[in-house]
């Protein structure tokens, strides 16, 4: 079990012939991931990769049976593609995309409020989902990740290999990892995916790797308190950062005071979480929770 | 990207947010010009910094006649403005807005900005106008206005009157302020703002409302469409470190620490940060080098580190996943060599090819001194510092 994606789900990939859909879906169907085609406006009816590619995004999904997506079409066009997306049936899409304009993003939410309730998107600006062994969509490294029972869920993609790491070293594995990015305006938020992590049979605990900027994490914690039975353990980056200057991320901000690290930990602590104070703690806490 | 308030007064205008007359002056000669072409007998001189806190900090003043323009003008322009939302260095002055004066009756605090948790934009009114509005929201939090605007409804007139009466405005005074909400929505789209704050925005003895001060932030990642926004573009106002790593698409922002580190990835760049602090080192800056990083990305990213004098130690913190750790060793070697730092370099390498970039390292003749894992590399990074 996992949560989202397995080994069944079909994907495709929109941006497939360009420099990052083309290196990123050759790593994808290495892993074994299940890629049926992609779509490229204008190329339709050539091939890719051994792949059909497709003009639109319903064409692929009427023809392959696809459900989920992995977008790495450029920042001016990336909205329209999660909306073309959502509308051609697709039901996971993850937008690996970074740099997408802030009220591009808040159209895009309002339409899958209101539309496309079922969907899910992971992202902008994130590495995407796997689930180890079985289905890998987005640019992290397959090799570092191992099928097992912690469900990884973190707004930074290097941060979340720090985690998948250390949970393949001392063998607890992943169920599924999922990063729901940098930005500002994300698709699916730390409740979200703690959710369905809660659901998931296969995850017997979580980690959660959160960092300065919005109210993201302090929502988690009531969640968690509220509703979350399985161990959690969380890491916040940014204690060091100074308020008002962007930290890389376009999310990564202390404004007008809020969304500091401190804040952060304080309703974490409070709501019974595990606390690691070094990413290089993540893993121990973990195997701590589930002896 | 942040812009200048006469810059952010000049889109006010386009877009009918009335604003006291004023003109930008870059010298003393100037300002008494434009001070002169303004007429009357009282003119406000105000610097024009990116930062908050100006008036504290004795960036805004009041003449009363042209020589006092001329001298006001000739003390600001040309040094620092330190108030309590810079650094200790202060922002650079060259600019000094001239503006006819204004005799007040009451302030108002205005704001349309992205709010995250409604993931919606958010209008923010305050009758405490002209305080700091962050001290107002934790002080007494029932004299702020909140009403969120749903994009595909857009702002509606009944949440314009809403926001007036909460303001005790009179008729008038609603009417402008409506008119002003459209202004500031509409300006607020097409512009990509991620920030628009009034802060006085006045009603004046004649009761007019007057958008007294103006600040607007544009969301960078909008830039591709705007091509008016690099003339707004001031990088006087930059750390001269950070507009140089902008050219080379690094995300850098410089600390007041000693330990400078070099990191892939914005989160993990964060944490190395946090974990020297830790261990009871100062970071010297924070430093992304981005995913898809090169060597030659590499190169430029330690020259910029090594520019900053306070620097005592580097540390290296890659993990490979899309980059290969032999290439970033590669690139840390060229880089140690191009540069001939005498610095200690801690580097840590985790992930693709990294046994291959570990022993380039160990190879080079360097003497770079190699780290586990982020631990192990923030307490042999503040070792080296202590010696």
């Amino acid at each position: 079990m996992s949560v989202l994606i397995d080994a069944s789900t079909k994907v495709i990939c929109q941006g497939f012939t360009g420099k990052q859909g083309t290196f990123h879906s050759e790593q994808a169907l290495a892993y074994g991931t299940k890629l049926v085609g992609g779509v490229t406006p204008g190329r339709g009816g050539q091939q890719h990769l051994g792949l059909p590619i497709f003009d639109t995004v319903r064409q692929a999904v009427e023809t392959t049976g696809a459900s989920a997506t992995m977008i790495y079409v450029p920042a001016p066009f990336a909205a329209d593609a999660i909306l073309e997306a959502a509308d051609g049936g697709i039901t996971v899409i993850a937008c690996i995309t970074e740099g997408i304009p802030i009220l591009d993003m808040l159209k895009v939410k309002t339409a899958l409020r209101d539309h496309y309730p079922q969907v899910r998107l992971i992202g902008p600006n994130c590495p995407g989902i796997i689930t180890p062994g079985a289905c890998k969509i987005g640019i992290m490294p397959g090799f570092i990740h191992q099928a097992g029972k912690v469900g990884i869920v973190s707004r930074s993609g290097t941060l979340t290999y720090e985690a998948v790491k250390q949970t393949t070293d001392n063998g607890l594995g992943q169920s599924t990892c999922i990063g729901i990015g940098g930005d500002p305006i994300p698709g699916m938020n730390f409740v979200d995916c703690l959710e369905l992590f809660q659901q998931d049979p296969a995850t017997a605990g979580i980690v959660m790797v959160g960092e300065i900027g919005g109210a993201a994490e302090e929502a988690a914690a009531a969640y968690i308190k509220a509703k979350v039975t399985k161990p959690v353990v969380a890491y916040i980056a940014g204690a060091t950062a100074p308020p008002g200057k962007r930290m890389g991320h376009a999310g990564a901000i202390i404004a007008g005071g809020k969304g500091t690290a401190a804040a952060k930990l304080a309703a974490l602590e409070a709501a019974g979480v595990a606390i690691a104070h070094s990413p290089t703690e993540i893993g121990q806490r973990m195997l701590e929770c589930l002896l | 990207m942040n812009i200048h308030e006469y810059q952010a007064k000049k889109l006010f205008t386009d877009y009918g947010i009335p604003v006291p007359v004023g003109y930008p002056a870059f010298h003393a000669k100037e300002a008494v010009q434009q001070a002169a072409i303004l007429g009357g007998s009282a003119w406000m001189v105000k610097a024009q910094v990116h930062a908050g806190g100006r008036g504290k900090a004795g960036g805004v003043k009041t003449a009363h006649s042209l020589e006092e323009v001329s001298s006001l003008a000739q003390k600001l322009i040309g040094t620092r403005l330190i108030t309590h939302q810079t650094d200790t260095q202060g922002q650079p002055v060259n600019c000094v807005l001239i503006e006819q004066t204004t005799a007040i009756k009451s302030e108002i605090y205005l704001s349309l900005l992205i709010d995250r948790s409604r993931q919606q934009i958010a209008v923010i009114a305050s009758s405490a106008g002209g305080m700091d509005i962050e001290e107002v929201a934790t002080k007494t939090p029932e004299k702020i206005i909140t009403r969120t605007i749903d994009p595909t409804v857009g702002l509606s007139e009944y949440q314009c009157r809403e926001i007036a009466f909460a303001l005790g405005l009179d008729s008038n005074q609603r009417k402008q302020l409506t008119t002003m909400l459209f202004g500031l929505y509409r300006l607020f789209l097409e512009q990509d703002l991620s920030l628009v704050e009034i802060n006085p925005l006045i009603i004046a003895t004649d009761g007019n409302l007057l958008a007294l001060d103006a600040k607007i932030n544009l969301d960078d990642n909008a830039l591709y469409r705007h091509s008016n926004w690099s003339s707004l573009y001031d990088p006087s106002q930059e750390d001269e470190k950070e507009h140089r790593a902008r050219q080379f698409d690094l995300n850098y922002i410089a600390l007041d620490g000693y330990i400078a580190c070099m990191v892939n990835g914005a989160g993990l760049a964060m944490a190395t940060m946090d974990v020297i602090k830790l261990y009871g080192g100062q970071p010297a800056n924070f430093l992304d080098v981005g995913g898809g990083t090169t060597a030659e990305k590499v190169t430029e990213a330690f020259k910029i580190i090594v520019s900053d004098q306070q620097v005592k130690a580097i540390l290296v913190n890659i993990f490979g996943g899309i980059v290969r750790c032999d290439l970033i060793a590669q690139g840390v070697i060229h880089a140690i060599k191009e540069t001939g730092t005498p610095l200690p370099v801690v580097v840590r390498l985790e992930g693709t090819n990294v046994e291959t970039g570990k022993q380039l390292l160990m190879d080079s003749g360097l003497t770079v001194i190699p780290a586990d894992n982020l631990d192990d590399a923030a307490k042999k990074a503040v070792q080296a510092v202590r010696g």
